[in-house]
């Protein structure tokens, strides 16, 4: 039996990165907001304490802040050769599962994309010709311009503290900054974090090669900042425990330090946790949202009537939630029609370790977000012609907090264990640091999600199939990074350096990165979009899909900060454009 | 607390597999000039107080047939759980030390069990029930995380694994007054447990008090 609930204006699926904004933008618009979160309710101030944080252990491998995978998984296989099969243990990414979702764990890399990104097919097109691209390659232009999003980054940067030096602001390129970064409005928020050793080391190699290095932008305080929402963030100590922890002292910025304390505040927020959605429900026309279904925490069905649906989670859920609701042609990589489940990308990762007999570090101090780093070869900064791959990478040195379990790379030919293995060890951990490819991922015709025909949840539905394997054109691209990265290694005179190898196949079991995009992604074409530029369902003009699913292909920096700024674009847009004339907005 | 109680109290594991590991982990990580190895470190504490918790059970992982093979970059596809991995392996690499040897893992020599570790290592002994390199895999795993996670967890004592390689534990709060400094920060490692147990300071925001360590090395 179902239970019927009262109606509300908007019903936000998720409490994450853009669930909190888009709760907190369309509450203070007026509207009677409910958000549901699958996960826990948090609070900081005892779920995350110094010093019970800091523990490796707790929370890098055995964390309850992740995905519960015993009730819902994704299955998962290279190509549609092969059976899909479930992901059975947490590997190669980290989804979250609790108020603050997965951003509460993010290491707190707060990038912008370039405007290469978002024109990047016809850019690209216009530039080398219409054949660059692979023939299966199906990338496309995300349907707003670097105009038209700018002043989203910025407002997202003001909610997250976000430090750096603007390279380019309005026009106007500025020594300290990122000089390929597109023009900015104004000057970061918070000033950047000072230079490690190790990063100086990078940055003379780098400037000795004729490269511009700068400190990575991010969103561990550099000072103490009151921000956009009146929420007060600290300044961080740089005692690492970023990235799959969640900051004890609120220096990070995430959902639970920056949106939710303000938010909490708003009379017409209410927040649900425990409440698992299963469905996003529709009138008899199909084209109308009435609301959401979701399961509570004692397993009662309820049914959630609202007159804006805003799905906002993690990219597996926001395309899977589609699919069940059956909104939205699902994706037929035969036909290449259909829209909902296309385009799935992840991001390309490499390495290249640097080990010293003459220097020692403290490999310990730092955070998620602190790291030196080039945009050179990003983008389309060099000239792709020659190279024959499209998309770029960020290169960096990061200072995370090297902690003792899995921060201990050693040199190659090191043994894996016994008694050479504890004297590389031991002479290593504080000797050593790495310089690290983030890079863009193409989407193509053969890599997408759909529902899997055989495994199920907890609940009796369908999980979601991921099919993904490197293609060659990342592959290219990895290669060339590497022999760049290689000879920045060289410049930094270690004793030893190796690179990790370009990997043949995709690999759901080591830890790559929690960068999965794209399945719902946004356009201008209906054909090839799942929502419009303005996040909005081209199917159901009531219903906002926004994520990392709209993503149409991935870019090198990490998507949280892009994610945010859609969370305030699409807010923005149904503020202003939708509540006073709901229907179509393209 | 009594001190023994922590150190001997085992809830999953039988006699036989303390014995084992015990074995198993002082070849993986040996005592020597350095400091003290996986025994003395309490690895095989650690281990049985994680096979006792939800991870023991794979209680957090898709536990839901049907159970096919797959491709190695599938990932672990076993039915059995970390319990039964450990239950099961060492049973079994014992029964067949005994037929080689005449002697479970733990009596053999040093060179036969660094032999035999190799061998699990390599997936080269055939176990009736399970890969020996998932065995090994396993066991490497737990091992490193018994010498490198917070004394908290059972492992690691004396915080031996920490003091191997500088790492100084619960962090300070100047760290961010250190972060450009090229001067090595060396400071006496705080664990969570020496603040429950009331033997380290932290300041009110409960990061620890460091004391620093004056002299060149890391003991």
């Amino acid at each position: 039996m179902t239970t019927k609930m009262k109606p509300v204006d908007a019903v936000v699926v998720g409490s994450g990165v853009v669930g909190s904004i888009m709760s907190m933008e369309l509450a203070n618009a007026g509207l009677n907001v409910l958000c549901l979160e699958r996960g826990r309710m948090i609070d900081p101030q005892t779920d995350f304490v110094a010093p019970y944080v800091h523990d490796e252990l707790k929370f890098d491998r055995h964390s309850d802040i992740f995905q519960n995978l015993s009730r819902e998984t994704i299955t998962f296989r290279n190509n549609a050769r092969e059976i899909a099969l479930p992901m059975r243990e947490l590997g190669s990414f980290k989804p979250g599962e609790m108020v603050g979702g997965t951003a509460a764990h993010w290491g707190g890399n707060a990038r912008r994309f370039l405007p290469h990104d978002f024109e990047i097919r016809s850019q690209v097109t216009e530039r080398y010709g219409k054949s660059f691209f692979p023939e299966d390659c199906t990338a496309q232009d995300w349907g707003v311009t670097w105009d038209e999003v700018e002043p989203y980054y910025d407002m997202f940067e003001h909610i997250y503290g976000v430090h750096g030096k603007a390279g380019n602001l309005n026009g106007e390129i500025r020594e300290g900054g990122n000089p390929h970064e597109g023009p900015r409005s104004r000057e970061y928020p918070n000033p950047p974090t000072k230079r490690t050793p190790q990063g100086e080391i990078f940055a003379n190699a780098c400037e000795d090669l004729g490269y511009v290095p700068f400190q990575g932008p991010g969103a561990g305080m550099t000072r103490d900042y009151n921000n956009l929402y009146k929420v007060q963030l600290l300044e961080c100590h740089r005692g690492g425990f970023c990235s799959s922890h969640v900051c004890s002292q609120g220096a990070k910025a995430n959902p639970l330090s920056a949106v939710l304390p303000a938010l909490y505040k708003q009379k017409t927020f209410e927040l649900r946790p425990l409440c698992n959605v299963i469905k996003v429900n529709t009138d008899s026309s199909g084209k109308q949202a009435t609301g959401v279904t979701y399961i509570d925490a004692r397993g009662r069905e309820v049914e959630q009537p609202a007159s804006i649906v805003v799905l906002a989670t993690y990219c597996f859920n926001n395309t899977r939630l589609l699919l069940l609701s059956g909104i939205g042609k699902p994706y037929d990589p035969q036909t290449g029609r259909g829209v909902v489940g296309r385009n799935y990308s992840y991001q390309v990762g490499g390495r290249v370790h640097l080990f010293f007999d003459d220097k020692e570090f403290n490999p310990f101090i730092g955070g998620g977000m602190v790291n030196t780093s080039i945009d050179d070869l990003n983008g389309d900064v060099v000239d792709r012609s020659k190279l024959g791959f499209v998309g770029g990478a960020y290169i960096n040195v990061p200072n995370s907090g090297a902690s003792p379990i899995k921060g201990k790379p050693l040199p190659h030919g090191t043994p894996r264990w016994g008694a050479e293995w504890k004297k590389a060890v031991a002479h290593n951990y504080r000797r050593t640091f790495g310089i690290h490819i983030h890079g863009s991922c193409m989407s193509y015709r053969q890599h997408y999600l759909d529902l899997d025909p055989t495994y199920k949840d907890a609940y009796g539905l369908p999980l979601l199939r991921m099919t993904f394997d490197w293609h060659e054109n990342e592959q290219k691209m990895a290669r060339w990074m590497y022999e760049r990265c290689i000879e920045i290694a060289k410049a930094c005179k270690p004793a030893h350096y190796h690179a990790h190898a370009v990997p043949k196949k995709y690999s759901i079991i080591p830890y790559q990165s929690t960068h999965n995009c794209g399945g719902a992604v946004m356009g201008s074409d209906p054909s090839t979009s799942v929502v419009n530029k303005y996040l909005q369902s081209w199917d159901v003009p009531n219903l906002f899909v926004v994520g990392g699913s709209a993503f149409p292909q991935n870019a090198a920096q990490g998507p949280t900060e892009t994610i945010g700024m859609l969370a305030c674009w699409a807010a923005d847009g149904i503020k202003e454009n939708y509540v006073s004339r709901p229907g179509p907005m393209v | 607390m009594a001190e023994s109680a922590l150190l001997h109290a085992y809830g999953y594991l039988t006699q036989p597999e303390i014995r084992f590991l015990d074995a198993a982990v002082e070849r993986l990580i040996p005592t020597d000039e350095l400091g003290p190895g996986g025994r003395d470190a309490g690895v095989t504490c650690y281990i049985d107080r994680q096979l006792c918790s939800a991870w023991g059970t794979h209680g957090r992982n898709y536990r839901v047939g049907p159970w096919l093979e797959g491709t190695p970059e599938q990932g672990f596809q076993s039915r059995l759980t970390p319990q039964e991995i450990y239950r099961i392996g060492i049973q079994e690499i014992n029964a067949i030390c005994r037929a080689r040897h005449e002697r479970p893992f733990d009596q053999l020599q040093a060179e036969k069990q660094d032999e035999m570790l190799k061998a699990l290592e390599k997936g080269a002994v055939d176990l009736p029930s399970l890969s020996s390199k998932l065995f090994f895999d396993l066991l490497w795993r737990n091992t490193e995380e018994g010498f490198f996670a917070d004394p908290l967890y059972g492992g690691n004592r004396g915080k031996v694994g920490w003091k191997l390689i500088g790492f100084p534990g619960v962090p300070s709060s100047a760290y961010k007054d250190h972060l450009d400094n090229p001067e090595p920060y060396r400071a006496e490692p705080v664990s969570i447990l020496d603040i429950q147990m009331k033997q380290a300071q932290t300041d009110a925001q409960g990061f620890a008090k460091h004391v620093m360590l004056k002299q060149e090395g890391r003991k």
